[in-house]
Protein backbone atom coordinates (compact mmCIF):
# COMPACT_ATOMS: atom_id res chain seq x y z
CA UNK A 1 0.00 0.00 0.00
CA UNK A 2 1.21 3.47 -0.87
CA UNK A 3 1.34 5.96 2.01
CA UNK A 4 2.84 9.33 2.79
CA UNK A 5 3.29 10.94 6.20
CA UNK A 6 5.51 13.42 7.95
CA UNK A 7 7.77 12.76 10.89
CA UNK A 8 10.11 14.96 12.90
CA UNK A 9 13.66 14.83 11.57
CA UNK A 10 16.16 14.69 14.46
CA UNK A 11 18.93 14.33 11.92
CA UNK A 12 17.58 15.51 8.55
CA UNK A 13 18.66 13.71 5.40
CA UNK A 14 17.53 12.15 2.15
CA UNK A 15 17.70 8.40 1.74
CA UNK A 16 15.75 5.31 0.83
CA UNK A 17 15.75 1.64 1.69
CA UNK A 18 13.82 -1.43 2.59
CA UNK A 19 12.16 -1.40 6.03
CA UNK A 20 13.18 -3.79 8.77
CA UNK A 21 10.39 -3.39 11.30
CA UNK A 22 10.39 -4.50 14.91
CA UNK A 23 7.97 -3.79 17.73
CA UNK A 24 10.75 -4.31 20.28
CA UNK A 25 13.13 -1.63 21.64
CA UNK A 26 16.83 -2.40 21.27
CA UNK A 27 20.11 -1.47 22.90
CA UNK A 28 22.64 -0.80 20.14
CA UNK A 29 25.55 -1.76 22.37
CA UNK A 30 25.13 -5.47 23.06
CA UNK A 31 22.42 -5.46 20.40
CA UNK A 32 24.18 -4.57 17.16
CA UNK A 33 27.68 -5.56 16.04
CA UNK A 34 29.21 -2.37 14.60
CA UNK A 35 31.73 -4.40 12.57
CA UNK A 36 29.09 -6.38 10.67
CA UNK A 37 25.84 -4.46 11.08
CA UNK A 38 24.22 -7.61 12.48
CA UNK A 39 21.65 -7.63 15.28
CA UNK A 40 23.32 -9.72 18.01
CA UNK A 41 20.83 -9.36 20.88
CA UNK A 42 19.89 -13.04 21.01
CA UNK A 43 16.67 -12.16 22.81
CA UNK A 44 15.56 -9.72 20.08
CA UNK A 45 13.22 -10.75 17.28
CA UNK A 46 15.68 -9.31 14.71
CA UNK A 47 18.61 -11.42 16.01
CA UNK A 48 20.82 -12.43 13.08
CA UNK A 49 19.45 -9.82 10.66
CA UNK A 50 21.94 -7.46 9.00
CA UNK A 51 20.60 -3.89 9.10
CA UNK A 52 23.30 -2.27 6.97
CA UNK A 53 21.69 -0.11 4.27
CA UNK A 54 18.16 -0.86 5.51
CA UNK A 55 15.73 1.52 7.16
CA UNK A 56 15.57 0.19 10.72
CA UNK A 57 12.13 0.86 12.20
CA UNK A 58 11.72 0.16 15.93
CA UNK A 59 9.93 1.97 18.80
CA UNK A 60 12.95 3.41 20.64
CA UNK A 61 16.26 2.50 22.27
CA UNK A 62 16.92 0.91 25.62
CA UNK A 63 19.77 -0.46 27.70
CA UNK A 64 23.35 0.68 27.39
CA UNK A 65 24.48 4.30 27.17
CA UNK A 66 27.20 2.99 24.82
CA UNK A 67 24.52 2.68 22.13
CA UNK A 68 25.64 6.09 20.88
CA UNK A 69 29.22 4.85 20.44
CA UNK A 70 28.11 1.76 18.54
CA UNK A 71 25.85 3.79 16.24
CA UNK A 72 28.56 6.37 15.61
CA UNK A 73 31.17 3.69 14.86
CA UNK A 74 28.79 1.96 12.44
CA UNK A 75 28.11 5.27 10.67
CA UNK A 76 31.86 5.87 10.46
CA UNK A 77 32.67 2.44 9.01
CA UNK A 78 29.64 2.13 6.74
CA UNK A 79 27.83 -0.73 8.49
CA UNK A 80 24.98 1.49 9.75
CA UNK A 81 21.38 1.36 8.54
CA UNK A 82 20.43 3.83 5.77
CA UNK A 83 18.10 5.50 8.28
CA UNK A 84 16.39 4.95 11.62
CA UNK A 85 12.70 5.57 12.28
CA UNK A 86 11.47 5.56 15.91
CA UNK A 87 8.13 6.40 17.52
CA UNK A 88 9.87 7.95 20.53
CA UNK A 89 13.19 9.75 20.61
CA UNK A 90 16.01 7.94 22.37
CA UNK A 91 18.60 10.58 23.34
CA UNK A 92 21.34 7.93 23.26
CA UNK A 93 20.79 7.05 19.59
CA UNK A 94 20.09 10.67 18.69
CA UNK A 95 23.46 11.70 20.13
CA UNK A 96 25.27 8.99 18.13
CA UNK A 97 23.72 10.19 14.87
CA UNK A 98 24.23 13.90 15.64
CA UNK A 99 27.86 13.47 16.66
CA UNK A 100 28.66 11.32 13.60
CA UNK A 101 27.49 14.22 11.47
CA UNK A 102 29.60 16.73 13.41
CA UNK A 103 32.73 14.57 13.50
CA UNK A 104 32.62 12.69 10.19
CA UNK A 105 30.17 14.72 8.09
CA UNK A 106 28.24 11.52 7.47
CA UNK A 107 24.47 11.71 7.77
CA UNK A 108 22.24 8.94 9.06
CA UNK A 109 18.70 10.34 8.85
CA UNK A 110 16.86 9.80 12.15
CA UNK A 111 13.13 10.51 12.09
CA UNK A 112 10.51 10.33 14.86
CA UNK A 113 6.99 9.46 13.69
CA UNK A 114 3.62 9.21 15.47
CA UNK A 115 2.56 5.89 16.95
CA UNK A 116 -0.13 5.57 14.27
CA UNK A 117 2.31 6.16 11.41
CA UNK A 118 4.84 3.85 13.06
CA UNK A 119 2.30 1.04 13.09
CA UNK A 120 1.45 1.57 9.42
CA UNK A 121 4.97 0.63 8.27
CA UNK A 122 5.30 -3.05 7.34
CA UNK A 123 8.45 -5.14 7.25
CA UNK A 124 9.82 -5.10 3.72
CA UNK A 125 8.15 -1.80 2.72
CA UNK A 126 10.10 0.43 0.41
CA UNK A 127 10.73 3.72 2.24
CA UNK A 128 11.84 7.08 0.84
CA UNK A 129 12.87 9.66 3.43
CA UNK A 130 13.05 13.37 2.66
CA UNK A 131 14.97 15.99 4.60
CA UNK A 132 11.85 17.61 6.09
CA UNK A 133 10.92 14.25 7.67
CA UNK A 134 8.38 13.27 5.01
CA UNK A 135 8.31 9.50 4.52
CA UNK A 136 6.94 7.88 1.38
CA UNK A 137 5.92 4.25 1.81
CA UNK A 138 5.86 2.10 -1.33
CA UNK A 139 5.36 5.06 -3.69
CA UNK A 140 3.94 4.11 -7.09
CA UNK A 141 6.57 5.10 -9.61
CA UNK B 1 9.61 26.26 21.04
CA UNK B 2 12.90 28.10 20.91
CA UNK B 3 15.96 27.49 23.02
CA UNK B 4 16.93 30.33 25.37
CA UNK B 5 20.66 30.35 25.96
CA UNK B 6 22.38 32.25 28.77
CA UNK B 7 25.04 34.84 27.82
CA UNK B 8 27.74 32.37 28.87
CA UNK B 9 26.13 29.56 26.83
CA UNK B 10 26.31 31.87 23.81
CA UNK B 11 29.94 32.69 24.47
CA UNK B 12 30.72 28.98 24.64
CA UNK B 13 28.84 28.44 21.39
CA UNK B 14 30.72 31.33 19.78
CA UNK B 15 34.08 29.81 20.63
CA UNK B 16 35.10 32.29 23.36
CA UNK B 17 36.13 29.35 25.57
CA UNK B 18 38.01 27.45 22.89
CA UNK B 19 37.21 25.01 20.16
CA UNK B 20 36.49 21.95 22.35
CA UNK B 21 33.97 23.90 24.41
CA UNK B 22 32.39 25.26 21.21
CA UNK B 23 31.98 21.75 19.81
CA UNK B 24 30.64 20.42 23.14
CA UNK B 25 28.11 23.26 23.41
CA UNK B 26 27.00 22.85 19.78
CA UNK B 27 26.23 19.16 20.48
CA UNK B 28 24.30 20.10 23.62
CA UNK B 29 22.32 22.73 21.70
CA UNK B 30 21.45 20.26 18.93
CA UNK B 31 20.29 17.73 21.54
CA UNK B 32 18.23 20.39 23.36
CA UNK B 33 16.54 21.32 20.08
CA UNK B 34 15.85 17.67 19.22
CA UNK B 35 14.28 17.21 22.66
CA UNK B 36 12.31 20.49 22.35
CA UNK B 37 13.81 21.82 25.57
CA UNK B 38 13.71 25.59 26.10
CA UNK B 39 16.72 26.14 28.37
CA UNK B 40 19.90 24.60 29.74
CA UNK B 41 20.83 24.04 33.39
CA UNK B 42 23.99 23.52 35.47
CA UNK B 43 25.37 20.16 36.54
CA UNK B 44 28.02 19.84 39.24
CA UNK B 45 29.49 16.39 38.59
CA UNK B 46 29.90 13.99 35.68
CA UNK B 47 30.69 10.33 35.03
CA UNK B 48 32.03 9.42 31.63
CA UNK B 49 31.17 6.15 29.90
CA UNK B 50 32.54 7.18 26.51
CA UNK B 51 35.93 5.67 27.44
CA UNK B 52 34.61 2.10 27.62
CA UNK B 53 34.21 0.81 24.09
CA UNK B 54 37.29 0.39 21.92
CA UNK B 55 36.30 1.70 18.53
CA UNK B 56 37.89 4.14 16.13
CA UNK B 57 34.96 6.51 16.66
CA UNK B 58 35.48 6.51 20.46
CA UNK B 59 39.19 7.16 20.04
CA UNK B 60 38.63 9.87 17.42
CA UNK B 61 36.23 11.71 19.69
CA UNK B 62 38.44 11.54 22.80
CA UNK B 63 41.60 12.54 20.94
CA UNK B 64 39.83 15.32 19.02
CA UNK B 65 38.42 16.87 22.18
CA UNK B 66 41.77 16.59 24.00
CA UNK B 67 43.67 18.05 21.03
CA UNK B 68 41.23 20.96 20.83
CA UNK B 69 42.06 21.79 24.45
CA UNK B 70 39.01 20.24 26.13
CA UNK B 71 39.05 20.30 29.93
CA UNK B 72 36.28 19.20 32.27
CA UNK B 73 34.67 21.96 34.31
CA UNK B 74 33.24 19.76 37.08
CA UNK B 75 34.62 16.76 39.03
CA UNK B 76 34.40 13.92 36.51
CA UNK B 77 34.90 10.23 37.20
CA UNK B 78 35.67 7.64 34.50
CA UNK B 79 33.99 4.36 33.65
CA UNK B 80 36.00 1.27 32.81
CA UNK B 81 38.44 1.35 29.90
CA UNK B 82 39.10 -1.39 27.35
CA UNK B 83 42.03 -2.92 29.21
CA UNK B 84 43.45 -3.73 32.63
CA UNK B 85 46.16 -1.10 33.07
CA UNK B 86 48.31 -3.30 35.35
CA UNK B 87 47.89 -6.70 33.77
CA UNK B 88 47.16 -6.28 30.06
CA UNK B 89 50.50 -7.71 28.98
CA UNK B 90 50.01 -10.83 31.11
CA UNK B 91 46.52 -11.14 29.63
CA UNK B 92 48.05 -11.13 26.13
CA UNK B 93 46.05 -8.17 24.91
CA UNK B 94 47.23 -7.43 21.35
CA UNK B 95 49.66 -4.52 21.17
CA UNK B 96 47.68 -2.54 18.58
CA UNK B 97 44.50 -2.80 20.65
CA UNK B 98 46.39 -1.81 23.80
CA UNK B 99 47.94 1.23 22.15
CA UNK B 100 44.55 2.55 21.10
CA UNK B 101 43.05 1.89 24.54
CA UNK B 102 45.98 3.58 26.29
CA UNK B 103 45.67 6.52 23.91
CA UNK B 104 42.01 6.88 24.82
CA UNK B 105 42.79 6.67 28.53
CA UNK B 106 45.49 9.35 28.15
CA UNK B 107 43.11 11.68 26.33
CA UNK B 108 40.54 11.56 29.16
CA UNK B 109 43.24 12.01 31.83
CA UNK B 110 44.63 14.97 29.89
CA UNK B 111 41.18 16.57 29.98
CA UNK B 112 41.22 16.49 33.77
CA UNK B 113 39.05 13.44 34.47
CA UNK B 114 39.65 11.32 37.56
CA UNK B 115 41.04 7.85 36.70
CA UNK B 116 38.56 5.81 38.71
CA UNK B 117 38.05 3.37 35.80
CA UNK B 118 34.93 1.77 37.19
CA UNK B 119 31.34 1.06 36.19
CA UNK B 120 30.31 1.20 39.88
CA UNK B 121 31.36 4.78 40.73
CA UNK B 122 28.60 4.98 43.34
CA UNK B 123 30.54 2.46 45.48
CA UNK B 124 33.74 4.41 45.11
CA UNK B 125 34.77 8.00 45.35
CA UNK B 126 32.86 11.25 44.71
CA UNK B 127 29.48 9.67 45.38
CA UNK B 128 26.78 12.24 44.53
CA UNK B 129 24.37 13.44 47.20
CA UNK B 130 20.59 13.61 47.34
CA UNK B 131 19.17 16.14 44.90
CA UNK B 132 22.52 16.85 43.25
CA UNK B 133 22.24 17.63 39.53
CA UNK B 134 24.75 15.44 37.68
CA UNK B 135 25.43 14.13 34.16
CA UNK B 136 26.24 10.45 34.26
CA UNK B 137 26.80 7.86 31.56
CA UNK B 138 26.77 4.04 32.12
CA UNK B 139 23.25 2.65 32.39
CA UNK B 140 23.78 0.82 35.69
CA UNK B 141 25.43 3.84 37.33
CA UNK B 142 22.67 6.17 36.12
CA UNK B 143 19.90 4.06 37.61
CA UNK B 144 21.76 3.69 40.91
CA UNK B 145 22.47 7.44 41.19
CA UNK B 146 18.85 8.36 40.55
CA UNK B 147 17.16 5.62 42.53
CA UNK B 148 19.34 4.82 45.52
CA UNK B 149 21.15 8.15 46.02
CA UNK B 150 18.40 10.48 44.86
CA UNK B 151 20.83 12.41 42.66
CA UNK B 152 19.42 13.56 39.31
CA UNK B 153 20.65 12.56 35.89
CA UNK B 154 19.14 11.54 32.59
CA UNK B 155 20.31 8.43 30.76
CA UNK B 156 23.19 10.21 29.11
CA UNK B 157 24.83 8.80 26.02
CA UNK B 158 28.52 8.07 25.63
CA UNK B 159 30.20 11.28 24.32
CA UNK B 160 27.36 13.51 25.53
CA UNK B 161 28.79 12.84 29.00
CA UNK B 162 32.06 14.59 28.06
CA UNK B 163 30.19 17.50 26.42
CA UNK B 164 28.29 18.01 29.70
CA UNK B 165 31.48 17.71 31.77
CA UNK B 166 33.29 20.34 29.65
CA UNK B 167 30.44 22.88 29.63
CA UNK B 168 28.83 21.96 33.00
CA UNK B 169 25.51 22.41 31.17
CA UNK B 170 22.74 20.05 30.05
CA UNK B 171 19.26 20.47 28.57
CA UNK B 172 16.79 21.10 31.38
CA UNK B 173 14.41 18.16 31.00
CA UNK B 174 13.58 14.62 32.06
CA UNK B 175 14.85 13.23 35.35
CA UNK B 176 16.53 16.52 36.32
CA UNK B 177 13.05 17.85 37.15
CA UNK B 178 11.12 16.62 40.16
CA UNK B 179 7.80 16.35 38.32
CA UNK B 180 9.29 13.82 35.90
CA UNK B 181 10.50 11.54 38.69
CA UNK B 182 7.00 10.39 39.57
CA UNK B 183 6.39 6.63 39.55
CA UNK B 184 4.35 5.38 36.59
CA UNK B 185 3.90 1.64 36.90
CA UNK B 186 3.35 -0.24 40.16
CA UNK B 187 4.82 -3.72 40.63
CA UNK B 188 3.23 -5.49 43.58
CA UNK B 189 5.26 -8.46 44.81
CA UNK B 190 3.08 -11.31 46.03
CA UNK B 191 4.24 -14.33 48.01
CA UNK B 192 7.96 -13.62 48.02
CA UNK B 193 9.59 -15.77 50.73
CA UNK B 194 11.41 -13.38 53.03
CA UNK B 195 14.06 -15.95 53.88
CA UNK B 196 15.32 -15.82 50.28
CA UNK B 197 15.72 -12.07 50.05
CA UNK B 198 19.42 -12.19 51.00
CA UNK B 199 20.14 -13.73 47.59
CA UNK B 200 21.53 -11.21 45.07
CA UNK B 201 20.26 -13.32 42.16
CA UNK B 202 16.67 -12.62 43.27
CA UNK B 203 17.32 -8.90 42.75
CA UNK B 204 18.99 -9.45 39.39
CA UNK B 205 16.10 -11.61 38.16
CA UNK B 206 13.57 -9.12 39.51
CA UNK B 207 15.36 -6.29 37.70
CA UNK B 208 15.41 -8.31 34.48
CA UNK B 209 11.66 -8.90 34.72
CA UNK B 210 10.69 -5.37 35.76
CA UNK B 211 12.93 -3.71 33.16
CA UNK B 212 11.36 -5.83 30.43
CA UNK B 213 7.82 -4.83 31.42
CA UNK B 214 8.46 -1.19 32.40
CA UNK B 215 10.76 -0.32 29.44
CA UNK B 216 11.09 3.48 29.76
CA UNK B 217 8.41 4.00 32.41
CA UNK B 218 9.42 4.60 36.04
CA UNK B 219 8.69 1.46 38.07
CA UNK B 220 7.64 1.46 41.71
CA UNK B 221 8.07 -1.78 43.64
CA UNK B 222 5.88 -2.61 46.61
CA UNK B 223 6.45 -5.61 48.84
CA UNK B 224 10.16 -5.57 49.59
CA UNK B 225 10.93 -4.95 53.22
CA UNK B 226 13.94 -4.53 55.41
CA UNK B 227 17.37 -3.52 54.28
CA UNK B 228 18.46 -3.86 50.70
CA UNK B 229 22.21 -3.73 50.43
CA UNK B 230 24.14 -1.56 48.00
CA UNK B 231 25.17 -4.73 46.14
CA UNK B 232 21.55 -5.87 45.83
CA UNK B 233 20.47 -2.48 44.46
CA UNK B 234 23.40 -2.74 42.05
CA UNK B 235 22.26 -6.17 40.84
CA UNK B 236 18.65 -5.02 40.43
CA UNK B 237 19.38 -1.75 38.65
CA UNK B 238 21.98 -3.17 36.27
CA UNK B 239 19.55 -5.86 35.11
CA UNK B 240 16.59 -3.45 34.80
CA UNK B 241 18.71 -1.03 32.75
CA UNK B 242 19.66 -3.87 30.38
CA UNK B 243 16.28 -5.47 29.66
CA UNK B 244 14.64 -2.03 29.69
CA UNK B 245 15.45 1.67 29.54
CA UNK B 246 15.02 2.14 33.29
CA UNK B 247 16.83 5.23 34.56
CA UNK B 248 15.01 5.51 37.90
CA UNK B 249 13.07 3.14 40.13
CA UNK B 250 11.39 3.55 43.47
CA UNK B 251 10.98 0.90 46.17
CA UNK B 252 8.23 1.88 48.57
CA UNK B 253 9.53 2.40 52.08
CA UNK B 254 13.15 2.00 50.98
CA UNK B 255 14.47 4.38 48.30
CA UNK B 256 14.75 8.07 49.25
CA UNK B 257 12.01 9.47 47.02
CA UNK B 258 9.56 6.75 48.04
CA UNK B 259 9.33 6.88 51.80
CA UNK B 260 5.71 5.90 51.20
CA UNK B 261 3.93 4.44 48.19
CA UNK B 262 1.97 7.70 47.84
CA UNK B 263 5.18 9.73 47.74
CA UNK B 264 6.56 7.50 44.96
CA UNK B 265 3.53 8.39 42.81
CA UNK B 266 3.48 12.07 43.94
CA UNK B 267 0.02 11.42 45.34
CA UNK B 268 -1.39 10.25 41.99
CA UNK B 269 -2.53 6.83 40.85
CA UNK B 270 -0.25 4.45 38.96
CA UNK B 271 -0.83 4.21 35.20
CA UNK B 272 -0.74 0.45 35.50
CA UNK B 273 -0.52 -2.15 38.26
CA UNK B 274 1.33 -5.44 37.70
CA UNK B 275 1.34 -8.27 40.23
CA UNK B 276 4.54 -10.29 40.38
CA UNK B 277 4.37 -13.71 41.97
CA UNK B 278 7.37 -15.73 43.02
CA UNK B 279 6.76 -18.07 40.08
CA UNK B 280 7.19 -15.09 37.70
CA UNK B 281 10.53 -14.40 39.31
CA UNK B 282 11.64 -18.00 38.86
CA UNK B 283 10.66 -17.77 35.19
CA UNK B 284 12.72 -14.56 34.83
CA UNK B 285 15.64 -16.29 36.50
CA UNK B 286 15.35 -19.13 34.00
CA UNK B 287 15.10 -16.66 31.10
CA UNK B 288 18.53 -15.29 32.02
CA UNK B 289 20.11 -18.68 31.20
CA UNK B 290 20.45 -19.76 27.57
CA UNK B 291 21.22 -23.33 28.66
CA UNK B 292 18.82 -25.19 30.90
CA UNK B 293 20.31 -28.67 31.33
CA UNK B 294 21.19 -29.38 34.90
CA UNK B 295 24.63 -30.90 34.40
CA UNK B 296 26.12 -28.55 31.79
CA UNK B 297 29.91 -28.16 31.85
CA UNK B 298 30.96 -24.64 32.90
CA UNK B 299 34.06 -23.17 31.21
CA UNK B 300 34.27 -19.87 33.06
CA UNK B 301 32.67 -18.05 35.96
CA UNK B 302 32.40 -14.28 35.50
CA UNK B 303 31.61 -12.08 38.48
CA UNK B 304 31.74 -8.32 38.95
CA UNK B 305 29.35 -6.98 36.32
CA UNK B 306 29.04 -4.22 37.56
CA UNK B 307 32.42 -4.17 39.34
CA UNK B 308 32.70 -6.37 42.44
CA UNK B 309 32.69 -4.49 45.73
CA UNK B 310 34.78 -5.23 48.79
CA UNK B 311 31.76 -6.76 50.54
CA UNK B 312 31.21 -9.08 47.58
CA UNK B 313 34.86 -10.17 47.80
CA UNK B 314 34.29 -10.88 51.49
CA UNK B 315 31.41 -13.22 50.61
CA UNK B 316 33.60 -14.95 48.03
CA UNK B 317 36.41 -15.34 50.57
CA UNK B 318 33.93 -16.88 53.02
CA UNK B 319 32.84 -19.44 50.41
CA UNK B 320 36.48 -20.32 49.70
CA UNK B 321 37.21 -20.73 53.39
CA UNK B 322 34.14 -22.82 54.16
CA UNK B 323 34.50 -25.15 51.17
CA UNK B 324 38.24 -25.77 51.52
CA UNK B 325 38.09 -26.81 47.86
CA UNK B 326 40.13 -25.99 44.80
CA UNK B 327 39.16 -24.52 41.46
CA UNK B 328 38.25 -27.29 38.99
CA UNK B 329 41.09 -27.74 36.45
CA UNK B 330 40.51 -25.74 33.29
CA UNK B 331 37.73 -23.56 34.69
CA UNK B 332 38.46 -19.82 34.64
CA UNK B 333 37.24 -17.79 37.58
CA UNK B 334 37.21 -14.12 36.56
CA UNK B 335 36.26 -11.29 38.89
CA UNK B 336 36.07 -7.75 37.53
CA UNK B 337 36.73 -4.84 39.83
CA UNK B 338 38.49 -1.48 40.14
CA UNK B 339 41.79 -0.25 41.57
CA UNK B 340 40.12 1.30 44.61
CA UNK B 341 38.60 -2.00 45.75
CA UNK B 342 41.82 -3.83 44.91
CA UNK B 343 43.85 -1.49 47.10
CA UNK B 344 41.49 -2.33 49.97
CA UNK B 345 41.96 -6.04 49.25
CA UNK B 346 45.72 -5.58 49.43
CA UNK B 347 45.35 -4.17 52.92
CA UNK B 348 43.01 -6.96 54.04
CA UNK B 349 43.44 -10.62 54.95
CA UNK B 350 41.19 -11.95 52.17
CA UNK B 351 43.32 -11.31 49.09
CA UNK B 352 45.61 -14.29 49.80
CA UNK B 353 42.89 -16.98 49.99
CA UNK B 354 41.24 -15.50 46.90
CA UNK B 355 44.50 -15.60 44.94
CA UNK B 356 45.29 -19.09 46.29
CA UNK B 357 41.97 -20.22 44.79
CA UNK B 358 43.34 -18.98 41.42
CA UNK B 359 40.79 -16.22 40.97
CA UNK B 360 41.76 -13.96 38.06
CA UNK B 361 41.12 -10.47 39.37
CA UNK B 362 40.75 -8.12 36.40
CA UNK B 363 41.02 -4.39 37.08
CA UNK B 364 39.72 -1.26 35.35
CA UNK B 365 37.82 -3.06 32.61
CA UNK B 366 35.08 -5.44 31.55
CA UNK B 367 34.84 -8.79 29.73
CA UNK B 368 32.71 -7.13 27.07
CA UNK B 369 35.17 -4.34 26.29
CA UNK B 370 38.54 -6.05 26.75
CA UNK B 371 39.48 -9.24 24.85
CA UNK B 372 40.35 -11.22 27.99
CA UNK B 373 37.86 -14.03 27.42
CA UNK B 374 37.87 -15.81 24.07
CA UNK B 375 35.00 -18.04 24.92
CA UNK B 376 33.18 -18.53 21.65
CA UNK B 377 31.01 -21.61 21.89
CA UNK B 378 31.83 -22.07 25.56
CA UNK B 379 29.55 -21.77 28.57
CA UNK B 380 29.99 -19.01 31.12
CA UNK B 381 28.23 -18.72 34.43
CA UNK B 382 27.48 -15.47 36.21
CA UNK B 383 25.40 -14.03 39.03
CA UNK B 384 24.91 -10.81 37.04
CA UNK B 385 21.65 -10.18 35.22
CA UNK B 386 23.42 -7.63 33.04
CA UNK B 387 26.23 -10.02 32.10
CA UNK B 388 23.72 -12.80 31.42
CA UNK B 389 21.68 -10.45 29.22
CA UNK B 390 24.56 -9.32 27.02
CA UNK B 391 26.97 -12.32 26.97
CA UNK B 392 25.19 -14.39 24.28
CA UNK B 393 25.53 -11.57 21.76
CA UNK B 394 28.74 -9.89 22.88
CA UNK B 395 30.81 -12.96 23.84
CA UNK B 396 29.13 -15.55 21.63
CA UNK B 397 28.81 -17.94 24.56
CA UNK B 398 26.13 -19.92 26.29
CA UNK B 399 25.17 -18.40 29.63
CA UNK B 400 24.03 -19.91 32.88
CA UNK B 401 22.69 -17.56 35.52
CA UNK B 402 22.82 -18.41 39.21
CA UNK B 403 23.63 -16.94 42.58
CA UNK B 404 27.14 -16.57 44.00
CA UNK B 405 26.93 -19.91 45.82
CA UNK B 406 25.94 -21.71 42.64
CA UNK B 407 28.70 -19.96 40.65
CA UNK B 408 31.25 -20.99 43.26
CA UNK B 409 29.98 -24.57 43.32
CA UNK B 410 30.25 -24.77 39.51
CA UNK B 411 33.81 -23.46 39.71
CA UNK B 412 34.74 -26.24 42.14
CA UNK B 413 32.92 -29.07 40.34
CA UNK B 414 33.32 -27.92 36.73
CA UNK B 415 29.62 -28.49 36.11
CA UNK B 416 26.46 -26.65 37.04
CA UNK B 417 25.14 -27.51 40.47
CA UNK B 418 21.88 -25.97 41.56
CA UNK B 419 22.33 -26.13 45.32
CA UNK B 420 18.86 -24.89 46.04
CA UNK B 421 16.26 -26.05 43.57
CA UNK B 422 13.81 -23.21 43.31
Amino acid sequence: MSLIFKGKPIVPGITSGQAIVSSQPISFWGGVDPAKGEVIDRRHECSGIVITGKVFVFPTGKGSSTGSAVLMESIRNGSAPAAIINSKIDPILALGAILAEELYHKTLPLVIVSQEDFESIQDGDSLFIQSDGTILVNPSV
Amino acid sequence: MSLNLSPKDRQMLDGKFGEATRLAMSIIVRMAQALEVDELMDITQAHIDGCGLMSDASLDFAETMARLGGRVAVPTTLNMIPLDLQNWQKQRIPQTFAQKALGMADAYIKMGCIPTWTCAPYQGTLVPHFGQQIAWGESNAIVYANSVLGARTNRYADFFDLCAAITARVPKYGLHLKENRKGQILFRLVGFPENLLWDESIYAALGHLIGHIAQDRIPVIEGLTGDITSDQHKAFGAAAASSGAVGLYHIAGITPEARTLAEAFHGDQPEEIVEIRFADLLAARKDLSTIQNQDVKIDAVILGCPHFSFTEFQRLADLIEISQSRLYPGVRFIVLTNQLTYSLLERSNILKPIMDFCVEIVLDTCVFHSPIVSAKGQVVMTNSGKCAYYAPGELNTGVVFGNLDECFCAAVKGVLCREVER
